[in-house]
């Protein structure tokens, strides 16, 4: 089975959504890997929200907001490139490869850059390979499954440490 | 007389620090002893694993476990303790959040065995022995605990009921646990034993902590002659006040040094590092990528800086690969 990345994208209502919106509108074809959420401002989005993104089994994400200058609550759109410039070092620390996590400035006109940022950033993401957090969380925790049962069965015996 | 209440001390990948916090306790301790039985407390007393496994299940009344969950010996007496104990708290940072000992979730279990057996400057080991699991010796098997690939927090091993914060606790709410334990007046399960609103709030220099912190620089307490009454964060050091919960009364910056974070977050927070990152990063002054960076690059170890006492608990558990 070929591997189908999925991207949680991020999107303020005043300007990335609605180039979403145009592209739709305007029949633009683009990947059908992003599952887009709305925004009112792309400073809402928390840090904590694309690691827990990723934690739910996102292979990328994906964060549009309104050029600079342009944000709809003024400065909203700096809070979020400065945040986000400190969260690529932390994911970069934390082994998540680059690519899979990307901020774009996409102005309410802007269908067609929708749809070339999505479909490059599936292109890349899919030769990534899956992320797959959920399932890197359980092979983690396979380590400490066993000794549960050992300590709670009603006749424990001497435990084996060694393994 | 009805029997006193037993009570049992545990520590896992620990210090001693929180051990020592409850010595610090001081004559409250005292007060504690009178009222308690314990049970079970390695650093002070001589009871075995054998009579902890003994008693009927649920027969103690609290257990207290300090440090984080690294090996197959401290996961196997978690689980007995969380069987024999009717309370579980998880006492201090290490078992809240893996503290100090979860920063070596940075790395891979293998380099840091090779570090220290091999590597490490200090080594004379030219034919690189490892501790084994099992070795035999003149016909007897010796054992050792398995070395797990991660660093968890006691609540990613077993059930919780209660949390007492720090690095370690100070006594003041180790007293105001064990007193509320005592007279039965727990809160809901689950609850983190220390106010939940922000450090800041009880921090002497609030009122010097601008609401747009507009920060051009961040340096390390090193480099600068600290100014003793304005706010930390103000002054371009990273304090983590901000996504720390309150309860030690503000101890560092009262000290002249920035909180490093060894709360943990209030409740509303699910990832302190990610919080702090959202909080304070979103008011730095520049607008460009590179002046941004340049910024950043003040804080040069931002996991070691955002989740000193907390890499267990970010959202991303470890380091990949
Ligand atoms: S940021 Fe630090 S120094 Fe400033 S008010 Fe908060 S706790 Fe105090
Ligand atoms: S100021 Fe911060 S680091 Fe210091 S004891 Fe309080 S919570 Fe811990
Ligand atoms: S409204 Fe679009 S980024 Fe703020």
């Amino acid at each position: 089975m070929s591997f189908e990345p999925k991207i949680v994208a991020f999107f303020c209502n005043w300007c990335t959504y609605t180039a979403a919106d145009l592209a739709g509108v305007s029949r633009l074809k683009y990947a059908p890997n992003v599952r887009v959420i709305r925004v009112m401002c792309s400073g809402r989005v928390d840090p904590q929200f694309v690691m827990d993104a990723f934690a739910k089994g996102a292979d990328g994400v994906l964060l549009g907001g309104c050029h600079p200058g342009d944000c709809h609550y003024a400065e909203g759109n700096y809070k979020t490139l400065r945040r986000m410039r400190m969260l690529n070092r932390m994911l970069k620390d934390m082994g998540i490869e680059d690519g899979r996590f990307r901020l774009e400035w996409i102005s309410g006109a802007e269908g067609e850059k929708v749809k070339v940022t999505v479909n490059d950033m599936v292109a890349k993401v899919r030769a990534l390979g899956p992320l797959d957090m959920p399932g890197k969380f359980k092979e983690w925790d396979k380590e400490i499954e066993e000794l549960e049962a050992h300590v709670n069965s009603d006749a424990p015996t001497e435990v084996a440490h060694a393994r | 007389m009805p029997d006193k209440p037993k009570v049992a001390f545990y520590w896992c990948a620990s210090c001693g620090g929180c051990e020592e916090a409850v010595v610090d306790l001081a004559e409250d301790i005292l007060k504690v002893v009178e009222a308690v039985d314990i049970v079970l407390w390695p650093v002070a007393m001589d009871f075995k694993k054998a009579d902890i496994a003994a008693r009927p299940d649920k027969s103690v009344a609290v257990a207290f476990i300090n440090g984080a969950i690294r090996t197959s010996e401290q996961e196997e007496w978690v689980h007995m303790l969380r069987r024999k104990a009717q309370v579980v708290v998880s006492f201090g940072a290490c078992a809240n959040s893996g503290g100090i000992p979860a920063l070596a979730n940075q790395f891979k279990k293998e380099d840091i065995l090779k570090f220290v057996y091999e590597d490490c400057p200090g080594i004379d080991n030219p034919q690189k022995i490892r501790p084994q699991t099992s070795t035999v010796d003149e016909g007897r098997t010796l054992t050792l605990p398995v070395l797990h690939n991660m660093v968890r927090s006691l609540d990613q091993v077993i059930e919780v009921d209660y949390y007492l914060p720090g690095c370690p606790p100070t006594p003041k709410i180790i007293m105001s646990a064990v007193q509320a334990i005592l007279a039965g007046k727990l809160p809901a399960r689950g609850t983190v034993l220390s106010p939940d609103i922000a450090l800041c709030e009880e921090c002497k220099r609030k009122d010097s902590k601008p609401a747009d912190l507009a920060l051009a620089e961040f340096k390390r307490p090193h480099q600068v002659q600290i100014d003793p009454e304005k706010c930390l964060l103000a002054q371009g050091l990273v304090c983590m006040g901000p996504a720390t919960r309150s309860g030690c009364e503000a101890l560092c910056p009262s000290g002249n040094m920035p909180c490093t974070g060894c709360f943990g977050p209030t409740s509303r927070v699910k990832d302190q590092g990610a919080k702090f990152v959202s909080s304070v990063f979103s008011n730095i002054v520049p607008k460009e990528e590179k002046d941004i960076d340049a910024v950043l690059d003040g804080i040069p170890d931002p996991i070691g800086t955002f989740y000193r006492y907390g890499l267990s608990k970010c959202i991303l558990r470890r380091k990949l690969n």
